[in-house]
């Protein structure tokens, strides 16, 4: 098993080489002069732009440009904003409330998943299987800006159950109704996993031969249905996770949650090419890292799944 | 658990089945599968019920105890048992006798365990889900003993394993355990040995006998296999078409059939026919689809056939010191060689037909696919016709497949469901760019002439076809480009009875008529006895015997060719007929 997870990590060098140089190249190729950018309505002088043009390298080709950015991030410096900050200290700053937000979210939306799938595929074509369906697919059709303001406008402004803003205190329960939001927005298609492949497992003859040994339908649904079914919604749910991961956006944005995401939105707005660049990276390795936890967990609940 | 078993009066019956009729509610209606069936098990009494697929002998035993699947319904009639009507029960009270009352052992052990449980966790559920252990510990203990009534010796320490890491054998041991767990006084066993190599075969079922006996359980055994069911039980019922179309002794059964689909069973059955099949071409071709089939009254002797046979001429085929070598990984980059086929000698005379037979790992499959190309040989050389197959560029590798063609195993897998029949068949003459549009066009005619089928099934989809006809189309393409020899891997083992007579005597008519020349791969020995002049035996990829089929059968000089032959459910049983 070790030797796969260090096959999976090798794996993963060219995907951040070739996705590094990708978003290094569309910002490299941004129109606008980042050292005029930094000077605002002033203009430097020759000398100076040229000084801080040597100074962030700007004055050599792409490709070596590329090269000192690639071997300043492999020795821990990511470079800074354009505000003299550290991209590295923003990082650690902004990932653990994404981190969270996306936890919350995900574990939100896996438990919702699970169940409502698990009762909509055990009562196939009744009610309650048509009602989730309808649901499920209103609120994957509604775009995720009107989710939120919706939820901003009735819990927190109409009822008081929650603060509008997230702001800088990032605790649970302050951040519990964006994580609800993004998990409603998110369950419908792991739900639809769910109920079909308990639909497809209660059929299956083990699930009949549990039945001849004796044992009641309360046992043989969670025992050799439930568990069975898991793997569809595990690995759905994951890449879910791995998108929260990269900052949800608009969410962040509307809720005012210092995440990745709005961090992310507001460097590219300003052309901060450095910030983007080592934002992006970080994520890339964060989504590969997930996938491969991923991975290793189907073998937990699969014991057929084995890495050699 | 209750002891009332023992003081039963054995004239009354455990089980009493009175008229009983089921139904599935299909995307074309409702569907009656059973029409009305009465019978009755008494205590201790094995009874067999046999016929084909779509008899309704499944539904009837997974309806005893509301097994059926969720679009199955009992419509009318009684299932007595312990005073109660099981079709009228509760949920409550069917868990309460599922189990504890009447195990239940299901048909294919592959599928019927669940593959994310470790199989002492599955069989400490069956103990404790009847209160047959009061704790953890005890369920342990007793489902290890379970396992070991049930022929698992080293069950102790295999409770860890996983479902995967056992053979079918022994994954079939595990559901007899399983069913036999609270010790109940019915055990339903739903074909529980068909999907299983005959010797293991035999085996399960001398230990399903031995174990039923001794704690007087009665026996509901499902079977399509007649010899094997009259072998076996007391009482045999013959369904057909969802009725009892037949039932009594066993023996008077076999010897003395009244009912006519009964007959035709007996005359189908390759394990009680004796002899080499001949060609009857002309009770194929007019006898209508579907009509009976004697195997029994076919058999003659070949010797005339094989006699004449091209023994002057470079033979068929002719295997020489063929070996594989496969590598298995054992984890990390560690690999194990293992020798699947281990210097193969044989030779099919033109026209005649070889058998291939073993168990399932013998490497018999593995020589079919390094015949056909579709595996490399490791040593060896494969002549056919006296040409070197193993060392074939792809022009005369194309050429060569051309000459030889295979019919495989399942009927429903081998034909790709999106393609008419007509393009199903025409495929390998476009390939091989064999004529003219309009000439191939004749050619799918011909072969569906030659396989009995009509003209016009070429405009139909496989999913149309029966199990049967679908496997006639396999052959027709194995026939379209004129081969001179047919490699049939396992290519009646899916069929049912009736039809695989069918599919037997239409293989057999093909050789006398264009004089093909097959190799038989199959498990069978009852089939290879109706079907092959040789036969090969195959034993962990090695041939432990070959000769000739009357010779092998009445002398076989290994103990694993004995041990096959003995296995044949029902060789033994005098016919009366």
């Amino acid at each position: 098993m070790l030797m796969y997870v260090v096959r999976r990590l090798l794996q993963a060098v060219p995907v951040v080489i070739g996705t590094t140089f990708l978003i290094y190249f569309m910002v490299f190729s941004m129109p606008g002069d980042p050292i005029l950018a930094m000077f605002g309505d002033k203009t430097p002088s020759p000398a100076v732009y040229d000084a801080l043009a040597a100074q962030y390298h700007l004055d050599q080709p792409f490709i070596v440009q590329y090269g000192l950015y690639m071997k300043d991030l492999f020795t821990g410096n990511l470079g800074t904003t354009f505000s003299g900050e550290d991209v590295g200290t923003v990082l650690a700053r902004t990932f653990p409330v994404t981190l969270k937000l996306a936890a919350m979210a995900i574990t939100f939306e896996f438990i919702t998943a699970v169940v409502l799938g698990l009762f909509a595929g055990l009562r196939k074509g009744k009610l309650f299987d048509n009602i989730t369906l309808v649901i499920g697919l209103i609120l994957m059709s509604v775009p995720i800006f009107v989710l939120c303001f919706i939820a901003q406008y009735f819990v927190a402004i109409k009822w008081g159950w929650a603060s509008p803003t997230v702001g800088a205190d990032t605790s649970f329960s302050n951040m519990l109704l964006p994580a609800i939001v993004l998990a409603l927005s998110l369950f419908t298609t792991s739900m639809r996993l769910m109920r079909g492949t308990v639909i497809d497992t209660r059929s299956r003859d083990w699930v009949r031969t549990a039945y001849a040994k004796g044992l009641p339908a309360r046992r043989v649904i969670p025992v050799h249905v439930l568990r069975n079914s898991l793997i569809p919604v595990v690995t759905n749910s994951a890449a879910n996770f791995g998108v929260l991961m990269v900052g949800a956006t608009v969410t962040e944005g509307i809720f005012n949650i210092p995440g990745v995401g709005n961090t992310l939105y507001q460097a590219i707005v300003r052309g901060e090419g450095p910030t983007v660049v080592s934002f992006v990276t970080v994520m890339v390795l964060a989504y590969v890292a997930i996938n491969i936890l991923v991975d290793l967990l189907y073998a937990v609940l699969d014991p057929r799944i084995r890495y050699a | 658990m209750t002891q009332e078993t023992n003081v039963t009066d054995y004239a009354e019956p455990l089980v009493s089945i009175k008229d009983l009729e089921i139904g599935f509610q299909t995307g074309n209606g409702f569907v009656q599968a059973v029409k009305g069936v009465s019978f009755d098990i008494f205590p201790g009494e094995t009874v067999a019920i046999v016929g084909e697929s779509g008899s309704g002998k499944s539904t009837t035993a997974t309806g005893i105890i509301d097994l059926l699947p969720s679009n199955g319904r009992i419509t009318g009639g009684s299932v007595m048992f312990g005073g109660k009507d099981l079709t009228k029960a509760s949920k409550k009270e069917i868990v309460e006798v599922r189990g504890r009352e009447i195990g239940y052992v299901p048909q294919d052990p592959m599928s019927n365990l669940n593959p994310v449980w470790n199989v002492g966790f599955q069989v400490r559920e069956a103990v404790l889900a009847n209160n047959m252990a009061k704790s953890k510990k005890d369920a342990d203990k007793r489902a290890i003993e379970v396992l070991q009534e049930a022929g698992l010796a080293d069950a102790e320490r295999r409770m860890k394993q996983f479902p995967h890491q056992f053979s079918g054998g022994m994954r079939q041991r595990v559901l007899i355990g399983i069913g036999l767990a609270a010790d109940p006084k019915l055990l339903i066993a739903d074909e529980p040995t068909s999907a299983l190599d005959v010797t293991v075969q035999r085996v399960i079922l001398d230990h399903l006998e031995s174990l039923t006996r001794e704690k007087n359980t009665a026996l509901l055994l499902i079977t399509h296999d007649l010899g094997l069911a009259a072998e076996r039980a007391s009482k045999v019922i013959v369904m057909y078409q969802g009725k009892i179309a037949e039932a009594g002794p066993s023996l008077e059964i076999l010897q003395n059939p009244q009912h006519p689909y009964t007959k035709r069973l007996i005359a189908a059955a390759p394990s009680l026919a004796s002899q080499r099949l001949k060609s009857t071409k002309v009770s194929v071709t007019e006898a209508p689809q579907g009509d009976e089939i004697d195997l029994a009254a076919a058999s003659a002797h070949r010797h005339a056939v094989v006699d004449k046979a091209d023994h002057a001429g470079a033979p068929a085929i002719e295997v020489k010191d063929l070996t594989k070598v496969f590598s298995i990984r054992k984890g990390g980059f560690r690999s194990e060689p293992f020798t699947a086929v281990d210097k193969v000698n044989f030779q099919v005379p033109r026209g005649t037909t070889m058998a291939l037979v073993g168990e399932s790992g013998s490497g018999k499959s593995t020589v079919a696919k390094m015949v056909l190309g579709l595996e490399t040989a490791t040593e060896g050389e494969i002549l056919i016709a006296g040409k070197d197959a193993t060392a074939l560029g792809r022009a005369e590798m194309l050429e060569h497949r051309r000459r030889m063609q295979p019919v495989f195993q399942d009927p429903y897998g081998s034909l790709d469901p999106m393609r008419s029949i007509g393009a199903i068949i025409r495929e390998p003459l476009d390939v091989h760019k064999v004529g003219d549009k309009k000439s191939r066009q004749q050619r799918v005619n011909e072969v569906l002439d030659e396989v009995a089928l009509p003209r016009m099934i070429a405009s139909r989809y496989p999913n149309e076809l029966s199990g049967g006809q679908r496997q006639r189309v396999a052959i027709a393409r194995a026939l379209a480009l004129k081969p001179d020899v047919v490699i049939l891997d396992e290519a009646v083992s899916a069929l049912d009875v009736l039809v695989q007579a069918q599919v037997l005597q239409l293989l057999a008519d093909l050789q006398e008529e264009l004089g093909l020349t097959y190799l038989f791969i199959t498990h069978d020995l009852a089939v290879v006895r109706v079907v092959a002049d040789d036969v090969a035996v195959m034993e962990r990829g090695k041939i432990v015997e070959k000769g000739n089929v009357e010779e092998i059968f009445a002398n076989a000089k290994t103990e694993y060719t004995q041990k096959l032959l003995d296995a044949i459910p029902g060789a033994n049983i005098p016919l009366g007929a």
